[in-house]
């Protein structure tokens, strides 16, 4: 029943909250959180660290912003083929990677998105560091106009909750468990006559997909793609919204993406500091507060009703 | 397809090659160090090459003492630096999975690099070679400093090399990392030892920091488009094998070389894609051993 209500609340306020904050910052927002949730489900829930997870984002960046700009796609079938192109991604990098466990999936993935990121620079159609400029937000289905950012913003808005829907259904379902089960205790899995492989390799495919979508939306916010999206620093970043927020619980990341969105929206002008601040604030988290905000919460929460 | 492509051009490519690489090999070995040893993977490895290169720099311009001087005192104030980070940082997270030594390290790359950057902004700054002039070799102009780079970083390597594989100190070292337990049995502290294998690998970073300032800029970021390509090698080589990391810095550094020479638009790809043919045909690594393999 509270969760209910705190739905409810949730939903009065997403839908409100346009009138009230610059719609753009509410779309980072959501695009980030679409974004740290997609990491969550590797991390948080296979136990695996993509250190290059930008490569999905800021290459669905540019392909979403290419499809509605040079492909004349609308905005929903951009996105769309955007997913897909980036599930297929996921897909071989999970062929090269996904034997490997634990640290060295994480050097594995940091490298191949280095490869992606150079291999972006040299394409044409990037326009290398230029970026892919003047994205327009074509019409939804071809009929809706969606340029103004109020209309954008509730369009990102339902897609958001759809992926993070879709999210949830993933978690919760057997194939969610599997996950768990591997990152818990990989041989146990094995010997139950699962292959651990396949799992990583769908769960590196479904997250890849979300972080692409992540990136399209993002596109269309912003109407450009630069390398900047592909850049190790985005791949910094998404680790430490998921980490700060809470790996493994549903909410966490997501919350995690909107602290730092915010706060670099205000760090932004202290220049050099931010990146310090992020770092400190990244490694007490490390240090002292692994299980994140939420985790941390939900620990009090649960310490209380075992008292009562 | 080699009619058009001077020789002149491919030996000079060669050594740049080889000259690169001795880094590549320097730095990977330290890194191979530090996770075959004590399972970290040291994210700030980069960004402590990069210290050790101020220091040199900071050695000289404040206190008056050269390369020379700075090449023993650089890496023992950057090996005591790691020590410290190892001590605050690393240790407490130790029993944990591994994944957060490495976010504990790349954490610590945003402050060194930040505070760095604070103080002395993002442009290079030079450092006079200390070994000026050179030799023509008929195909090329050698700088005298960069021959002194390869000699020097070879003889580096083999005796740290030696160092773990032939001695009783690397004897109790490996004997540490498998069977902690029996090792400390023995009287041998071995936390501590781990620390100090900590505080060399960084000592390692340092010193190719020293050895780098005459030829690439100082600067704040120096280390950061490294520490991707030392990671590449490493993964290549063997995740901890030594002698894998020093032989794919090496092979590394003169194919990004002769990329140049060949294709040039595909030379910062290069390493990349050897990296994913390597893994595909040797999962492990081209220079694992059986056991380092998991």
């Amino acid at each position: 029943m509270t969760r209910i209500l705190l739905l409810a609340a949730l939903a009065v306020v997403a839908l409100a909250a346009p009138f009230f904050v610059y719609p753009i910052l509410l779309m980072t927002i959501l695009c980030f959180m679409v974004f740290a949730s997609s990491f969550n489900l590797l991390l948080g829930y296979a136990g695996l660290l993509c250190f290059g997870h930008a490569m999905f984002f800021g290459t669905g960046a540019y392909i979403g912003g290419w499809l509605m700009k040079e492909g004349g796609f609308s905005i929903e079938l951009a996105f769309a083929a955007t997913t897909l192109a980036m599930a297929a991604l996921g897909w071989v990098v999970g062929l090269i990677s996904a034997r490997r466990g634990g640290i060295q999936f994480a050097m594995i993935t940091l490298a191949i998105s280095q490869f992606v990121y150079f291999l972006l620079l040299r394409a044409p159609f990037t326009h290398g560091e230029d970026g892919l400029q003047r994205i327009p937000r074509s019409d939804l289905f071809g009929v809706i106009d969606v340029s103004s950012n109020l209309s954008l913003y509730y369009l990102i808005l339902a897609i958001s909750v759809a992926a993070i829907w879709f999210f949830y259904r993933i978690v919760h379902s057997p194939f969610g468990e599997v996950l768990r089960a591997i990152r818990d205790n990989e041989g146990r899995v094995e010997s139950l006559g699962f292959v651990p492989e396949r799992f990583k390799i769908v769960a590196l495919t479904l997250s890849a997909g979300l972080a692409g979508l992540a990136g399209a939306m993002k596109a269309s916010v912003y109407q450009i793609a630069t390398l900047h999206d592909l850049s190790f620093h985005v791949s910094g970043t998404i680790i430490f919204m998921a980490l700060l927020g809470g790996l493994g619980t549903m909410a966490g990341p997501m919350v995690g993406a909107a602290l730092i969105v915010m706060l670099n929206d205000h760090l932004a002008q202290f220049g050099e500091w931010a990146l310090i601040i992020q770092g400190t604030v990244f490694l007490v988290v490390i240090l002292f507060f692994r299980r994140g905000l939420v985790g941390e919460l939900q620990a009090f929460i649960r310490r209380r009703s075992a008292k009562a | 397809m080699f009619d058009h492509i001077s020789m002149q051009l491919l030996l000079g490519q060669l050594l740049i090659g080889l000259i690169n690489g001795s880094f590549y090999a320097m730095l990977s070995l330290g890194l191979a160090i530090i996770f075959g040893l004590i399972h970290v993977v040291n994210f700030a490895h980069g960004a402590q090459y990069m210290l050790g290169a101020f220091v040199a720099l900071l050695l000289l311009n404040h206190l008056g003492i050269p390369y020379w001087g700075a090449l023993i005192i650089a890496p023992v104030v950057v090996g005591a630096f790691g020590l410290l980070m190892e001590q605050t940082i690393l240790k407490p997270l130790r029993h944990l999975d591994h994944l957060y030594s490495l976010l504990a390290t790349f954490a610590a790359v945003l402050i060194i690099e930040g505070l760095m950057r604070l103080e002395f902004g993002s442009t290079g700054l030079p450092y006079a070679s200390p070994l000026p002039g050179g030799v023509n070799l008929g195909f090329m102009f050698l700088p005298y400093y960069r021959g002194w780079v390869v000699i020097f970083s070879l003889v580096v390597c083999i005796a740290t090399w030696l160092l773990i594989e032939k001695t009783k100190l690397g004897a109790y070292l490996r004997a540490a990392n498998e069977r902690p337990e029996i090792v400390e049995s023995f009287g041998i502290n071995v936390p501590r030892m781990m620390s100090l294998t900590y505080a060399f690998g960084v000592g390692l970073a340092g010193l190719g920091g020293v050895l780098a300032a005459p030829i690439y800029q100082v600067s704040p970021s120096m280390g950061s488009n490294l520490m991707i390509v030392i990671f590449a090698v490493v993964v290549i080589g063997g995740m901890g094998s030594i002698l894998g990391a020093i032989l794919t810095g090496y092979l590394i550094g003169i194919v990004e070389g002769l990329t140049k020479v060949f294709y040039p638009e595909a030379s910062n790809l290069a390493i990349f894609v050897i990296m994913i043919v390597a893994l595909i045909l040797r999962p492990n690594g081209l220079f694992s051993s059986p056991e380092s393999s998991r």
